[in-house]
Formats: C-alpha cells, structure tokens, sequence
C-alpha cells in the first residue's frame, strides 16, 4: 500500500474511533493525518522495538485535541492495536482519552493543554544537543493555537539556542472552533512571523501532500544553525465533502447518514490512490 | 551568619554537578536572585538561561526531563507557581517528569514589592496538583538534606525557599532528617505547634516561652506539606488540647487547611490557624510583616495562651 491510500484507510480508523467512542477532533485529526503519516513513515526513526531505550527520534503532539489521528498512525505503527482503541476509546478508566497521555507507548509527552509542545520539544531538542545525540525532535501544532503566548517564549529560545535538531509544523488549515483563523485572531504573515523569529520557514504548496511534506521535512534535515517550521496548508476535514473547510466538524461527530458517506468518500480516495498512487 | 536556602540549594546541586552530568539549572533572568550565577559560572554546559519567560522555563524543564535530565528550574516563586502553573500541572506533574521546581524567594519575601512579587498561594495552588510535592525547608542544614534526598528520586516536586538568610533551627551535625517525615522538634502534652519553613524558628521560640509558663509544647517541622506526615502529627498532638499551625502562606488551602482536616477527621480537637489573611500584606520587611500578623515567637505564645 502506497502512503497516500494508507492516509485514507488511517482516516477510516480515525473516524471508526470518533464514532466508537462517541466524541473526537474530527477536522484536525482529517487535516493533520497526512503530515503524520509522512513523519512517521518516511521521516523518524521510532519503533515500538527501539521506543524503550530512548534512542529515537521524538514527537510532542502540541495540537493534543488531535489524538485520534496519532492513535490511528500509532497502531498502524505496532505501538498497541487498532482493536484496543476502538474498544477503549473514551470509556471509564481508559488510557486512550481525548488527549496524548504518556502512560501509553509511544507517547513521550502528555497534552491537550495548547502552547505546551513547543517548549516541551525545545527542552528535548537542548537535552539530545547536551547528549551528542543525532535524535532529531518534532512538534506538530494547531493554526488556532499559536494565539497562546508560550509558543513564542519557545520560538524565542528555540532561535537563541540554534536548536537545527528541531522540526515543528504548523497545521494551517485556517479553521478553528469558531470560524476562520483570519477572524478569531489574525495569524497572517506567519511566514514572515516565524522568520522574524530566526526560523527557517518552509510554507508547502499542498499540506495534504505526502511527497511535498516528506520533501519538507527532508530538507529541514540540512539546515544548519536554526530550527525550522514547516507551514502545512491544509485542509480542515480533509477527505470527504462533508468535512470539508467546515468550521463546525472542529469536534462534530457524525451522524449515520454522514458517517456512510463520508466512509464512501474515504473508500473512493483509498482505492484512487491505490491504482493512481 | 546562616547562608540563604537559595544558596544552599546552589551548593549542593553544585556539588551534584561534578559528577552528574545531567543536573540542569535552568533560569528565567533569576540566576542572580536564584543565587545561581555561581552554577552558571562553573556548569555553562549543564546551565541554560530562557530569559523572562517562565512558561517556557518549565515546558522546557520538563522536555529535557523527558529525555533524563535532572532538571531544577530557578525563578521566584510568584512567577514559576502562577505564571507557569499549567506547565506545572500539565508538562511536570501529568506528565511525570523528573522536575524539581525551586520557588525562590517564597511567601513575602519581597517585602515592599508588593503583592505581584508576594507567593503566598503558592502552597494551595501545587498541593492541588496530583502527583505534585510540596517541601518548604526551614533553614541551611535542613535545606541540604531535603535536596540531596531529591536528587535521589525522579519524581517532580516543587521547593518553596525564601529570600534572606536565616537563622539556624537546626546546626550543622544535628539535623535529624527523613524525607517525608516531619521532624518533631519538641515533645508537648498540652500544645502542638505544626511549622513549615520561615516560621520554625518563632515556633520554637514559642515554645520556649510557653514552657516557662509550664505549658507543654510539642513543635513539629513539617517542611514535607504534601505528602503530609499525618502519622506523626496525629502522634504529637494526641494529648494536647489545642493544634496551631503557623505558615507564611495564605489563610485559605495551605499548612493549617490540610492540618485542620487531618485533626477534624482523626482527633477532633480546637485548631487555630495562623497565616497571611486574606488581604494583600503590607509593604514591609519579613520580619516586619510577620510581627504585623502575629507570626512571631511572642505572637504565637499569646495566640496558644488567649485559646487553650
């Protein structure tokens, strides 16, 4: 199977997962999928072998509320079965709840909290410096969450401290829970933002794109002397008409009718990917 | 001249450096305030500097925690317990990351700089988090031993220690110490006084004074606020009539909160309370604000006289 299929049958767990446990980020886990299934599959070097000697690279999900998409990508890594998720998701005393917690494997770094991964991953970025470690350190973080102050704290030290092992991405879907980024608390020109900031910035064309996101990362790999932050443009929902740019799938679970169709809408990607790649 | 607990704590983990390459300072523009240039000096390597940014002082303590650094960022008490409370909560204690928050300058210590400068919710706010210590050493000797029995776990904890040096409670070769066991200082069949931190010292010079009445006063350190040693607190005050807690904290959910339940549950007898009320403190010295409110040797005495 090609990544680009496996993003829509990752989308299929993750919407099973949401309608299982009756609740999840539902736009943010569709838009964000693409940029996990690039890191984990063709980027970091972590397994459920080498995850307990602590010499991989780390992932802080800063964009917690999307922890159904890293539960997907997770499962389908080895770390626990898919089974698991869907059977425990969100229920009484359950460890798979509605953010990254780190009594599971393979997550490192409890969230849900917004404008926490930053910091975090800039720690992590200065203890594998201070180790002469080649561990590399990424942070994936919501459009909507850059309104929180402490990302900048992190962006600032991040630069000070040249910190070229760290690679964080921003999910640009332009959406939040009540409308559109532009409206709530204006983000633009974030390109220029984080280059004031002393980033390398690489903003893709396609967020959603497997081969350009790989590139990005690929080539946040060779920059030296700063951290960089890619840019994803993506789209909210991604996968289905039904989710589509639409605000109100932030955490909408769907109903029968919506869930058939937007399973119809995956199938059809799966298997146009599958012959068209 | 004692030497400030700040100092202390700069000391031994100085002293812990030499041979641990993973104890890390981190300041927020506090390493002259943290009593910390001297780590920064000797440790460049193990020392990192964030600037005024106390958020990213603890989320990024407790991403290099994670990856088994053992972290002790330094900043005054008011900013790394409130401004930085949700890292506290969510990178350090939910997370379970080996973090050793230092408060530094706790309480009122800043004296005239007013309430912004003033922790004195400090104790309630971390003892509210799961998973988080509270210690507030009393003096040099007993700082040194409560750090060096933290540098041997590797769960979070937050240390509240204040400005100024202070006197002695204990000396150098007599600091009975056992970590999360409060120390009992004296005996006392009519009295417990229950103390953390700065007011050790009037607590037991409270004691004296109400002994040469002949009322029997056991004292009780209790630096370790949560875990509270309620075993012991319960043993002391068995007998006595009347438990006074004293802490330079808030009235509301600190020291005397947690003594007052463990008595109304266990042992229900009178328990007075004495702390910060709820106001902002006056500008003034420590001393000057502790003798305001009564949180002084004589104050106490007469606190434990008007209620037995």
């Amino acid at each position: 199977m090609n990544l680009k299929a496996l993003s829509y049958k990752l989308r299929k767990d993750v919407i099973n997962i949401i309608v299982s446990g009756k609740g999840g980020h539902i736009g943010g886990d569709m838009s964000v999928m693409d940029a996990l299934v690039a890191l984990y599959f063709n980027i970091m070097d972590v397994t459920p072998e080498n995850y307990a000697s602590g010499k991989h690279d780390h992932f802080v999900m800063s964009k917690g509320h999307s922890v159904e998409s890293l539960y997907a990508v997770l499962a389908e890594k080895g770390f626990f079965p898919l089974e698991q998720v869907l059977k425990e998701f969100s229920r009484f005393g359950t460890k798979f709840i509605g953010h990254p917690n780190n009594k599971l494997p393979g997550i490192e770094m409890n969230s849900g909290a917004l404008g926490h991964g930053l910091p975090v991953a800039v720690g992590m970025a200065l203890a594998c410096r201070m180790d002469g470690s080649s561990s590399r350190v990424y942070t994936f973080m919501g459009d909507g969450e850059l309104a929180e102050g402490s990302n900048w704290e992190g962006a600032m030290a991040a630069a000070n401290y040249k910190l070229d092992n760290l690679c964080a991405l921003i999910d640009r879907n332009r959406l939040q829970i009540s409308g559109c980024t532009e409206d709530v608390m204006a983000l633009d020109d974030l390109c220029a933002k984080w280059q004031a900031f002393g980033w390398h910035v690489i903003s893709t064309k396609d967020g959603n794109d497997i081969a350009e996101l790989t590139a990005a990362f690929e080539q946040a790999k060779q920059i030296k002397g700063k951290p960089t932050m890619i840019i994803a443009n993506t789209i909210k929902g991604k996968g289905s008409p039904v989710m589509e740019n639409k605000a109100g799938w932030h955490h909408h679970v769907p109903n029968d009718e919506e869930y058939r169709q937007i399973m119809q809408d995956l199938d059809a990607a799966y298997e146009e990917a599958l012959k068209n790649g | 001249m004692a030497k400030a607990n700040k100092q202390v704590i700069c000391d031994v983990l100085m002293d812990a450096a030499k041979t641990d390459k993973d104890v890390v300072v981190l300041c927020s523009d506090s390493r002259g305030s943290a009593s910390a240039a001297p780590f920064a000096n000797a440790f460049p390597e193990q020392f990192v500097e964030v600037g005024i940014a106390e958020q990213d002082l603890v989320g990024i303590a407790a991403g290099m925690a994670r990856l088994g650094k053992k972290t002790y960022p330094m900043s005054p008490a008011c900013f790394i317990t409130a401004r930085s409370y949700e890292q506290c909560k969510v990178d350090v204690a939910y997370s379970n990351t080996n973090v050793k928050l230092i408060g530094i300058s706790g309480g009122v210590s800043y004296g005239a700089l007013g309430m912004s400068h003033h922790s004195c919710q400090d104790i309630a706010a971390m003892s509210a988090i799961p998973n988080m210590r509270v210690y507030i050493p009393a003096d040099a000797p007993q700082t040194e031993k409560l750090m060096r029995a933290l540098l041997k776990d590797n769960k979070p904890a937050y240390i509240r220690v204040g400005r100024n040096a202070v006197e002695n409670v204990y000396s150098e070769d007599d600091c009975p110490f056992e970590m999360d066991k409060a120390t009992v200082i004296s005996h006392g069949s009519d009295v417990t006084l229950v103390a953390a931190g700065e007011m050790v010292k009037p607590a037991v010079e409270a004691a004296k004074l109400l002994e040469a009445q002949g009322i029997s006063t056991a004292v009780i350190d209790m630096y370790c606020i949560k875990p509270l040693d309620s075993a012991t607190l319960l043993k002391e005050s068995a007998s006595s009539r009347l438990v006074v807690s004293i802490e330079e904290h808030s009235i509301f959910g600190g020291l005397g909160s947690m003594v007052a339940q463990v008595i109304a549950q266990h042992a229900p007898k009178k328990v007075v309370c004495l702390a910060l009320p709820d106001e902002p403190a006056p500008a003034g010295t420590s001393k000057e604000v502790f003798t305001h409110y009564g949180l002084t040797g004589e104050g106490i005495a007469k606190t434990v006289r008007e209620n037995l």
